[in-house]
């Protein structure tokens, strides 16, 4: 620890130029995800997608089911049927008002994909949105790695493409060019689908969208409310504030 | 039946005594103008602090393993608690920011000389004990800046010669940053420090309210009193002051209700992105950066190549400002009667603390570095050419009585 400051931290620094957000590493141009919490639908569809898809690796274990239901507007019935496809040590289905904990232990996980895997509660607000959305979207073919894949916004990453059978397979096509250092520097120029998957381009990336929607508004599930409160406090302050500049004025006639 | 309550109370205890002093029949000059606003503020938010703190701490853990998880408890779990949690990390800036234009106010109107050199360094206390606060503070949520910004900063003190080292470890109770780390920065963050805070602003207001405040004339109003003893440009702090407070506290709540409800993570400057990782001592995160209330001083730490030096330089920036009052030897007090030579340094003084604040963020590129080092020199440069400059100022004639 002697030297973590000089040595460590300083080569940390010196690395990094954009810590904020390129949060997964490498300096990728990130697509806007087109999130919006009020599109209730988006939402749901995106909580499917996350259950369907994410749950049974990633934990989202700061959140509870039945929160989802209640802010989205499913019953408590309908979010058992949707979202939960795990069971207790008891053998019964979990329930509503559990947390979203995750089927696979962490053990097996850092065998299978050389890394703990992380949980997914508040990574929206770690990552952002665009990250996120960019990061779903641009895995590649890659022979070099164990899972065949590897990702544009997080290079080299343990997580194999899940959801290559709706986007299909691509390939990523680098360009060549010599760097302002007289290095040669690869940067990437397009996708090239080698396999079609089961829906459009169109298809997921409003999969995807409405994924990380739903990932947003799970990192914060307030939000909403957060701000209609805030307007409603502003409005009572603005008043008060009329209010006590009165009374200030009228107290201070009789200073000169 | 009240007044005879009063008597009795007042027959054992100086209720009356004390309001009349303090607030009353405290008489403050009637010119205090905007900058007299943060005085008050900052007792409003250290108040939003405790009371906010108080109810955070019956849902937060101190414990490594379930820390970060118990704050998440208290985003979504617990009714309004998402509401404390952004008031209190919301008020944690608000404080430094209010607390920043309390100081320079000092310093523009020369609030810190005599007689009230006291204020002035109790004051600074306050700030030393605000700064330990919050970086306390800052571990509990235990995420990923939490537990490597505090490596960063304890590792600080192993550049120390012989006691550096063992020092480190006394402080951390480990060789990491760990549960126990956690434990005791809770304990300090929650009991120890509020209570030298408190202590700390009871001194500072009684020795303000001993000698009596300044104002931007920089006249001493006491000098001039009517046949009662009362100053002639004074008014009583109560009912004047306080009415005039609660629209300076509704103005400023409603800067912080904007913070607050539409930008708690203030653009990730407030809450930073990291943050939200869980704390991984084995993951170090790509750019350590601490909050931006500390980073005028990160980056006066940084611009030294030396470590110790660094440390030293760091520590250097703080001390400098507790020797204010006799650093500055100009019989003037406020700005408006001083010199052009203090004018042209204030300025140079508020743009190297703002321009060392940016760069404190950012990483430390060569460019960058440069930057950081001419500005620490402009920041040191200050009071060295106050030093040297304040005694022979060119002061303008400063009014007996106050007209404006």
């Amino acid at each position: 620890m002697i030297h973590f400051f000089g040595k460590n931290l300083l080569t940390v620094i010196l690395l990094s130029f954009s810590g904020l957000v390129m949060a997964g590493g490498g300096s990728v141009h990130l697509d806007r995800a087109p999130g919006d919490l009020n599109d209730t639908e988006s939402l749901k569809r995106g909580a499917q997608a996350f259950a369907d898809n994410c749950l049974s690796c990633h934990a989202a274990d700061y959140m509870r089911y039945n929160r989802i239901g209640r802010d989205l507007g499913w019953t408590d019935v309908e979010v058992a049927d949707k979202l939960i496809n795990t069971r207790g040590a008891d053998g019964e289905k979990t329930k509503v008002g559990n947390l979203m904990k995750v089927a696979m232990d962490n053990d097996y996980a850092s065998v299978a994909f050389g890394t703990k895997v992380p949980g997914l509660t508040v990574i929206a607000r770690a990552k952002g949105a665009d990250w996120l959305y960019t990061y779903l979207r641009t895995f590649y073919l890659d022979d070099s790695r164990p899972s065949g894949m590897n990702n544009l916004a997080f290079p080299d990453v343990g997580m194999p493409h899940v959801l290559w059978e709706k986007q299909g397979l691509q390939k990523a096509v680098f360009k060549t060019e010599e760097g302002t250092d007289g290095n040669p520097k690869h940067t990437f120029e397009k996708m090239e689908i080698v396999q079609a998957g089961t829906m459009s381009v169109e298809e997921y990336d409003a999969y995807v969208g409405d994924l990380v929607n739903f990932m947003v508004y799970m990192g914060e599930p307030m939000q909403l409310e957060r701000r209609s409160l805030g307007i409603k406090v502003l409005i009572f302050l603005f008043i008060f504030a009329i209010v006590a500049y009165l009374l200030k004025k009228e107290y201070w006639k009789d200073v000169h | 039946m009240f007044k005879s309550l009063m008597t009795w109370v007042d027959d054992r205890f100086p209720a009356t005594k004390m309001w009349n002093e303090h607030l009353a029949e405290y008489y403050a000059p009637k010119n205090f103008n905007f900058w007299y606003f943060f005085g008050s503020l900052a007792l409003l938010v250290l108040v939003i602090q405790i009371v906010s703190g108080i109810f955070l701490t019956m849902h937060y853990k101190p414990d490594g393993a379930i820390a970060f998880a118990s704050v998440e408890y208290i985003m979504r779990d617990v009714p309004y608690g998402w509401l404390i949690r952004y008031i209190h990390s919301t008020g944690a800036t608000a404080f430094f920011v209010v607390v920043y234009l309390h100081m320079f106010r000092g310093l523009m109107y020369g609030s810190f000389k005599k007689p009230r050199e006291l204020v002035w360094l109790f004051g600074m206390f306050i700030y030393l004990a605000l700064m330990a606060e919050a970086f306390m503070g800052y571990l509990l949520p235990w995420g990923q800046m939490s537990f490597w910004g505090a490596q960063v900063i304890i590792s600080l003190f192993g550049a120390l010669p012989i006691i550096g080292e063992p020092l480190t470890l006394w402080i951390r109770g480990d060789f990491v940053i760990s549960d126990a780390t956690l434990n005791r920065f809770f304990a300090l963050h929650v009991i120890a420090l509020p209570i030298v805070l408190l202590g700390l602003v009871v001194a500072h207001i009684i020795a303000l309210h001993e000698v009596g405040s300044n104002n931007p004339e920089g006249i001493e109003i006491k000098k001039n009193k009517d046949e009662n003893g009362i100053p002639l440009d004074g008014i009583p702090f109560h009912p004047y002051y306080s009415v005039k407070d609660i629209v300076g506290v509704i103005v400023f709540l409603m800067f912080f209700s904007l913070v607050l409800f539409f930008a708690p993570e203030g653009g990730g400057y407030l809450l930073e992105h990291a943050n939200f990782i869980p704390s991984d001592p084995l993951k170090t995160p790509e750019h350590i950066a601490p909050v931006w209330y500390f980073t005028p001083f990160y980056a006066i730490l940084r611009a030294v190549p030396d470590k110790l030096m660094g440390v030293i330089a760091m520590g250097a920036s703080i001390v400098v400002l507790f020797l204010l009052p006799w650093i500055d030897q100009c019989k003037v007090k406020s700005i408006r009667y001083r010199g052009m030579s203090f004018k042209i340094l204030l300025v140079a003084f508020v743009i190297s603390f703002i321009a060392l604040g940016w760069l404190g963020m950012q990483p430390a590129t060569v460019v960058l570095t440069y930057m950081s080092q001419f500005f620490s020199v402009v920041y040191f440069g200050f009071f060295i050419a106050l030093y040297f400059t304040s005694k022979n100022e060119k002061t303008k004639p400063v009014p007996e009585r106050i007209t404006k």
